[in-house]
């Protein structure tokens, strides 16, 4: 069987996108390859990561000048396409600005840059990036951000709910969806979207950081799993 | 003459602005009893070297919605200054 390849894209100031090619190579028959920003070739890519980490620094806004390098007018014609795009962290704030989902991201309620283990729960069982997590399941995720309180109108929130697309939310360890175990003030409690095709997902929480059992915990394997077996199939 | 582009980009008042709420509690923990709150936004300047005022607002503009403010959660105001 030859091997997929999966495209991890490396922005000037990507800081996860080393550990994120660790996790999918650790997945058999999965290679790997970084594709930098200033390039305009997926290298025949059949799923795409933007990764987390300060792209460009944050300046002006976390996301948005990353937003406009050359490589993600591919990105997203891909995505148009219906390829799989995931962003995990920063990943999520250039989808959002990149306006491939819907809404954005802004400081932290507490101020505080977040660093910490969380639990959340894939409400959305059946996307393509989570069809192995049952949705009772409390998953152990860290997160590690200074802006990811989820901000979007409640028009825009309502047609979220109305077509399924959040996939994530911030639980405790019991799973239950509360105001305390909500890190950073995001509207419902909201960790992770996808966009109405099904296809583009950003989440906060890190996959890639709970893929292995040193890391403490094996959570995030079932995201990454989740999508290659869905493109093993396509 | 080029046209300097001075832009406010201000979060709107929905979203909550934790810079400004912690200087707020800053100044009122060094007595300043009539501040009532603050807030943080950017300003930026952007030198267009366009001879139409016009145009030179039509690009201020453009870049403010595209690239300078996200219009989910920022407001922006726009003002243009000819170099002389």
């Amino acid at each position: 069987m030859s091997e997929i390849t999966v495209g991890v894209v490396v922005f000037p100031g990507s800081n996860c996108d080393h550990d994120t090619e660790h996790a999918v190579a650790s997945f058999a028959g999965i290679k790997p390859v970084m594709l930098w920003h200033n390039d305009h070739d997926l290298q025949g890519a059949k799923a795409i990561i933007l990764p987390g980490g300060f792209s460009y620094g944050d300046y002006l806004r976390a996301g948005s000048i990353a937003r406009f390098s050359p490589i993600m007018k591919e990105v997203i014609e891909f995505a148009g396409k219906g390829f799989p795009v995931l962003g995990i962290c920063n990943g999520f704030q250039v989808l959002l600005e990149s306006g491939l989902l819907e809404g954005a991201l802004s400081r932290n309620r507490d101020k505080k840059f977040l660093c910490c283990q969380t639990f959340i729960r894939a409400v959305n069982g059946s996307t393509i990036f989570t069809s192995l997590y049952p949705e009772d399941e409390v998953l152990s995720i860290p997160i590690a951000h200074g802006e990811g309180n989820y901000f979007a109108s409640p028009e825009v929130i309502d047609s979220l709910e109305e077509h399924e697309q959040i996939v994530f939310k911030y639980t405790d360890a019991e799973g239950r969806i509360t105001d305390e175990a909500n890190p950073n003030g995001s509207v419902k409690n909201i960790a992770g979207i996808v966009n109405r095709r099904g296809n583009v997902l950003g989440l906060m929480p890190h996959p890639e950081r709970a893929s292995e059992k040193l890391l403490g915990s094996l959570d995030g394997r079932g995201l990454f799993e989740s999508l290659f077996l869905h493109i093993a199939e396509v | 003459m080029p046209y300097i582009a001075k832009i406010k980009v201000t979060l709107r008042q929905s979203i909550l602005d934790v810079q400004g709420k912690a200087v707020d509690h800053a100044l009122k923990n060094l007595g300043y009893r009539t501040v009532e709150s603050a807030r943080i936004g950017k300003y930026i300047e952007v030198t267009i070297n366009e001879a139409e005022l016009a145009e030179a607002e039509r690009i201020g503009n453009e870049i403010s919605r595209k690239l300078l403010s996200n219009p989910v959660m920022e407001n922006y105001t726009l003002e243009l200054e000819e170099v002389k």
